[in-house]
Order: C-alpha cells, then structure tokens, then sequence
C-alpha cells in the first residue's frame, strides 16, 4: 500500500496577534463598546484570536471614514491612479499568498491545497482585473464618464472569506466607490489580515474599512442612511431581510444567495471527467459552496454505472488536517453548520433516502462530516430542495432531456448548473434552458474575474465579476 | 466472475472478428475530456510525498524501471554496461533493488542476456550473491521499432528473433498508419500475430500517443490493443518529442480498470519517454495509487520506460538514506 506520509504546511509563516480592533480610516481601533469574540480554528476547536465586535458606532464611524474618504481623495482620483494601487495590492496578495492561504486554513478549516491553489490566485486575478478597468470605464459599455456610486456596505460569508472579499472590495475600489465590509463572524482573520496589506499598499485612509462582528453588525451597517449601495453574499434569508430593510430607499443593492444547483449527467458523457466533476461540485470546500452541484441528475440509462464510478472515487478522498497538502476535505467550518447538515443529512435518511459514505475516520476534535451521497431521492424531498452547504449529495435520475431540465428548474434557486454530455448540439439547447446563473458544461467550480456570476430568483440578482459585475458599482 | 462480467468477456472476444463491431465497439467507448482529463492529472501532481512514502515509492520506481538503450549506436559494450547496472544500480549500496528490465534492439539482446543470465543461458544472474532476489527481465523492442512501416512478416520476424536471442518481453509498436485511417481490423490482427509471435514472452504494446494525438484516441487504441491480447500497454517510442505526460497515463490506466471490469484480465501499464526526475516518477506513482489502486503498484503491472531517470532516483534515495546529496560522480553513468 502507498501510504501517504503526513505533509503538514508550516504554520510559521503565520504571526497571529492575541487580538484584532476594527479597521476604520485606515488604523485599526478599538470598538466602542470594548466586545470581542474569539475566532477559532473548526479543524481543532483552538482558539486563534480574539477579534472585535463592532456596534452601530463603530459601524457610523467607518461610514464616516469611508464617505470622506470618497469625496476628497478616491472619487475625485483618475482611473489611473486608483489602478496603481490596485496593482500594488493584487501584488501584495501575491507576495503574501502563502501566508493568507495557510492562514485562511487555519481560520475557514478548507484544506491548503484549495486555499493555495483555487482562492488565492482567483483572489490575485480578481485585484489584476479590475485594476485594469479601473482606467478604462469610459469604453466598458456604459456611455462616457460612469460615475460611482459612493460608499459600499459588504457583508461577505464565511465559505470563502478572503475570495468573497475580492470580489466585492475590487469592483468597488475599481470603480471609484470606498467600502466598509463586515467578514463572517467567524472568518475575519484574513480580512483583518488584508487590512494590513491595504496599510502596506498605501491605500489612503477611509478607503477601505473593516468592521468585523457578527449579526448584529451587519445590520446596523445595511440600515445605516449614508450608503449608498449594499452588496450581500450569504444565505438566502438574511438576504430577503436586507432586502426588506433597504426597500423605499435609494440604496442599490446586488444579492448572491443560496443555489440547489443541478449536475446533469448524460449518457453520452466522459465518464471519468463527468465523476471528477461531480466530485468538485459537492466536495469542494467541504460543498460549503453557494453554487455547489448538490442534486446530482443521472440519465437512467447510465445511472449505475455512474454511481460505482462515484463510490469508487470517493474512496479515494482523503479527510483531515486541513493544512495537510493532501488532504481534500476539510472541516466543516462550525459547530452550528455541522449541526444544520446533520439535521438535514438525518432528514434525508428519515424520508427514505440511502444513505452512503466511503469509510473514513474523522479527527477527534474539531467540526467533521463525511463525504455522503443519498441515491433515491426523491423531489419531493427535502434533501433535494433545501440547500444543505455542507458535503452531502443527493442523486435523482431523468430519462429525456426535457425531464433534466424539468427537473433541474424545479427548485426556487438558481445560481448555477453543470451539464456533461459530449454532443455540443444538447449542451446549447439545455444552456438555453436552464434557469441559473451559471452553466458549466462539461466541468464544474470553475470560477474566473471576467465571467459575470449571480443568480434568478432566491439565488438572488446582481451579477459580479467581468463588465456586467463593473454595473453594479456605478450610475449608468 | 459475475455472469455479466462473463458474457462481456465472450462478447468482447468476437469483437475481433468484424471490423464493423470493433469500430462500432471502439466509437461507442465514452468519450474523454480533454480539459477535465488534464485537470486531474495536474491536480494529483500536487500530492505531497514526503519522508516514508517516498522512500518507499523511490524503491518500487526503481524496481519499476525498464532501463533503456535504443541507438543506433548500441554496441555490445554499451549494452553490457547498462545490463550490469540494471542488476546492481547502486554498487554502494546492497539494499538497493534492481531495475525491472533491460530494453535493448534485437540485435543487442544477446549480450545483454548474457550478463542476466550468465554465460550460454546458464542459470542465476552473474555476481548472483550480491543481487537482490528476483529477476531482471529482458526487453527488446521489435516490429520495425519505431516506426513500424514494414510488411506484417518482417515485424513478426523481427519479434521472433528477439525471443529467440532471450528476450521475455517484446515492446512491439502499433500500426498508427492503420489505425489513424480508422482500419482498426488491421492493427487487431498486426497485435494478435505478434502476440502469437512472442510465444512465452509478454507483450507491450506501444500506442505512441503523441501520433495519436487525442485522447479519445488513446482510449480506443488502449482497448484496441487489450482486446487483442497485449500484455501492457505502453504509451511511447521515447523517438517523439511528444512522449509519455500524466493526462495521457491516466488515460490509459482508466483503461486498464475499465477493462479488467469488463473481462477479469488485467493489463500493466508503461509510460516510457520524458520521464526523468524522481519527482516526475512519484506523480506517476501517485497516478497508479489513486486511479487504480495498489494492484498495479508492482513491477509486474506499471513500468517506466526510461534511462536518465534511474540515476535521479538513485541520487535521491541516497540523500533520504544518508541526508547528504552526492555528486552524479558518485552514480555511475553508462
């Protein structure tokens, strides 16, 4: 047997402080009230850092900053410049790369060969990107002079701390918008951690402020009067609340929500790539993933082979240490999460569903979930209705075409879904379709700053990413 | 054996009969894609091995080494070289394994058999005391190597000559020319007799998939060449640039789970051409582990066809064993 021996990522690069104030007009400071709470690393249950909770004082203070900090100095700023410390903060990322990624492991529990190899270079990219646009808005399609729309409240979620925190900060920053944005509770490290390299850049001060805390947080922020835009990635019904809370005013918003996406599999498809896919689709970040595929659509006809296929596959995933650099599956990345997927998990098994996982031993400590599938699922079920964002993967059969597409459509989501067949003419007529966001055909997961990414209906609306994503951070 | 996995075992046997199943068999294969199949292989050439594992897969890659010679200028000397080496690879070190074969022309199997198998076919292998157990096998490439444009009777003499000087492995070559106008019959039949033709000694058959150039291809020559009877299939002459990657590997080695599926026969695997680093032989290995799982990770099963590759890995395994890199003056050349 080729036992593989443990390969750990040193932790060394990594130089935590005990405890982390709030980011505002560039220095951090402490929150008003004095709260904090403690991060901790779900992999371990250790505690990391102690990180400030911020109160709707703080949350008014970094309004505050970031509204002078857009009339006087980054509204008024030429594209040109504001690309130059775009530049400047994409290579920072770079250069820090290792230690963002070690440290987001350690904070999120996703392994380090994703932190390494998937969030941080789209992170890098998504900087580059819009630091390019930054000085040629007049030619992205929206007419002459494009002008931002001023100070950005960003909550962001906790599945991809540092990755969602490009997506809203570099359109914003791109644009000509500053920010204020909240981290998920219980992923602020590598924002707080960003705030430095935004230090290190230069950035000028109020541009960029990071309020961290929990729930509370987050709303004092989204009904605070001075924003001009509110931008939300995270779970369908704290989105319908924000949307509650900004209807009747001015407020933009753009909303990236939940998805129960669809993986079609054909039975014209390349098998080996088609499992490979439907791997990533679930198992990615523990399927702590908005456009995750979690209803797996088996043409009948190839059902079973497809499944063995899958069985045999998922044997070889390797569960643990997520700063492992073979591990593929992470820890889940808290306790309420893993409580929420093994309700759900349990309810799957109580309608009726079979349940299966690949053996494998799970760490003492920590959050943990096995890779699982349930085959016999039905509609009707709420493992195939609910988005369950953890590894579970509930598998439906079709028999035509126009049953999958039924089928996939049937769901009050839509961010995303993947189609495997090798006949082009299929893949356009379903891309046609399918009501999502997204459609990957013949892959999955695959993510990229110029591919515009949202969803229809409680997946949410706006889109980020590529010339459509620039829209949302600009009157047009 | 299921009764499935029987009837497809007959059903696949008859399929050499018709050019209309064969074809209608290969063409009905899933198709591979190439950017997911590329994506895979670069992701498990992230694993990470370290300490243990790597001594360990530093052994079995040596054991797994068919050290190879393919020159026009191959003498007996030189050939003689590489066969000693091949049963002693590192003189400093007795824990050391010995390779898994000599690959050398027809012309050149006789000397090297001599220094395998001691003089005028006597038994042990010569300096037997000091080499490890086990054999070092004989390989010679036939059937007009590497091309394989000449007449049918010509390769089959070409393989039979190479058996008869004492090789018990032929790495024979694929008709690409028919295969690539689809006459899929033909190169069927081209295996069969050369498989006829080796008598007791294994086949390898060598698709050369950089002529091939897709992977869809890849998989259907695989089949093609397994449904005829090979014993390994073997990605390359090492005579392209384009030789031996991953993503071409783990096509085939979906091929050979697929196919031992099917049938209950298993088929061994050689990626050969390129390979030179221990660095590039452990992605392999891990390749092998993670595709089809320990039963190939044997000699008998996965070979790597390779000559400047042995050095690296016996260069690294002194570092693991010792802590200090030695100089290559330390590791003989041949």
């Amino acid at each position: 047997m080729f036992e593989y021996a443990p390969a750990p990522e040193s932790r060394s690069v990594v130089r935590l402080q005990p405890a982390y104030g709030l980011f505002i007009d560039g220095e951090f400071v402490d929150p008003t009230d004095g709260d904090s709470f403690p991060s901790i690393n779900p992999a371990s249950e250790e505690v990391l850092a102690e990180v400030a909770a911020g109160g709707a004082g703080d949350v008014d203070r970094a309004v505050r900053a970031a509204r002078t900090a857009y009339d006087r100095v980054w509204g008024p700023m030429p594209g040109r410049d504001r690309a130059k410390y775009l530049f400047r903060i994409a290579r920072l990322i770079q250069e820090r790369s290792r230690e963002l990624a070690v440290l987001e492991s350690l904070d999120n529990g996703k392994p380090i060969k994703e932190s390494r190899d998937v969030d941080l270079p789209l992170v890098a990219a998504h900087f580059f990107y819009h630091a390019g646009w930054a000085d040629k808005l007049d030619h992205a399609g929206f007419g002459p002079g494009p002008r931002p729309l001023g100070v950005a409240a960003q909550i962001i979620p906790w599945n991809f701390p540092l990755l969602m925190l490009a997506w809203k900060i570099a359109p914003a920053l791109a644009t000509g918008n500053t920010v204020v944005l909240k981290p998920a509770e219980t992923t602020s490290l590598t924002a707080l951690l960003f705030a430095e390299i935004c230090q290190q850049a230069d950035l000028p001060a109020g541009v960029v402020n990071i309020v961290t805390g929990a729930g509370g947080t987050g709303r004092a922020l989204v009904e605070h009067r001075d924003v001009d835009k509110v931008a939300f990635t995270g779970s369908t019904e704290v989105g319908k609340a924000i949307a509650r809370a900004v209807a009747g005013t001015d407020t933009r918003l753009t909303l990236e929500l939940g998805g129960k996406a669809a993986n079609i599999v054909f039975d014209d498809a390349p098998v080996d790539q088609a499992v490979e896919g439907i791997v990533n689709g679930i198992f990615f970040n523990q399927g702590h993933v908005c456009c995750a595929g979690s209803r797996l659509l088996l043409q009948e006809s190839v059902a079973d082979q497809v499944l063995a296929a899958l069985k045999r596959r998922m044997t070889q995933l390797r569960v643990g240490d997520p700063l492992d650099k073979n591990t593929d599956i992470g820890a889940i990345n808290s306790a309420a999460q893993l409580a929420r997927i093994s309700e759900l998990a349990d309810a799957g098994t109580a309608e009726g569903a079979q349940r299966w996982s690949p053996p494998c031993a799970l760490p003492d400590r920590g959050f943990w979930f096995a890779p699982t599938i349930f085959t016999g699922v039905a509609q009707s079920h709420r493992i195939a209705r609910e988005e369950i964002f953890g590894p579970v993967l509930s598998v439906l059969t079709f028999r035509t075409p126009a049953e999958a597409v039924e089928k996939a459509n049937n769901t009050p989501y839509g961010l995303s879904a993947g189609v495997w067949t090798e006949k082009g003419s299929r893949m356009l007529w379903l891309a046609d379709r399918l009501r999502a966001g997204v459609v990957w055909a013949n892959t999955f997961n695959k993510f990229d700053p110029t591919a515009p990414f949202g969803g229809y209906q409680e997946s949410g609306y706006g889109r980020e990413g590529g010339r459509h994503g620039l829209e949302a951070y600009l009157n047009v | 054996m299921t009764a499935t996995a029987m009837s497809a075992r007959s059903d696949l046997t008859e399929l050499g009969r018709s050019e209309t199943a064969l074809r209608a068999f290969l063409h009905n294969l899933p198709g591979v894609d190439q950017v997911g199949a590329e994506q895979r292989a670069a992701q498990l050439g992230t694993r990470s091995i370290k300490a243990t594992a790597k001594a360990w897969a530093i052994d079995l890659a040596i054991r797994m080494v068919d050290l190879t010679t393919l020159e026009g200028a191959d003498t007996p000397g030189k050939v003689r070289a590489l066969a000693a080496k091949a049963l002693r690879p590192d003189p400093a070190d007795p824990s050391c394994p010995h390779v898994g074969a000599v690959c050398v022309y027809p012309s050149m199997v006789p000397y090297v058999a001599e220094v395998l198998r001691g003089p005028a076919g006597g038994a042990g292998p010569a300096g037997a005391g000091a080499a490890p157990a086990g054999v070092v096998h004989l390989a010679s490439v036939a059937t007009a190597f590497p091309a394989g444009q000449a007449p049918l009777e010509v390769k089959l003499a070409d393989t039979r000559a190479a058996v008869a000087a004492g090789a018990d492995e032929i790495d024979m070559v694929i008709n690409r020319s028919a295969f690539l106008t689809g006459r899929y019959q033909e190169v069927y039949d081209e295996i069969v007799a050369t498989r006829e033709a080796c008598g007791p000694a294994h086949l390898k058959v060598i698709l050369e998939t950089g002529e091939l150039a897709t992977y869809d291809n890849v998989r259907r020559a695989s089949w093609l060449a397994m449904l005829a009877g090979a014993d390994f299939i073997k990605t390359s002459t090492g005579k392209l640039p384009a030789a031996a990657t991953p993503p071409v590997t783990l096509v085939m080695l979906e091929a050979v789970r697929d196919f031992r599926a099917a049938t209950g026969r298993q088929v061994g695997v050689k990626p050969a051409g390129g390979i030179k680093t221990t660095k590039d032989a452990i992605k392999y290995l891990v390749l092998v582990n993670e595709t089809v799982g320990p039963d190939w990770l044997d000699p008998d099963w996965f070979r790597f066809g390779a000559s400047s590759l042995l050095n690296d890995l016996l260069m690294q395994r002194t570092k693991l064993t010792t802590g200090d890199y030695a100089g290559p003056d330390y590791f003989t050349r041949d």
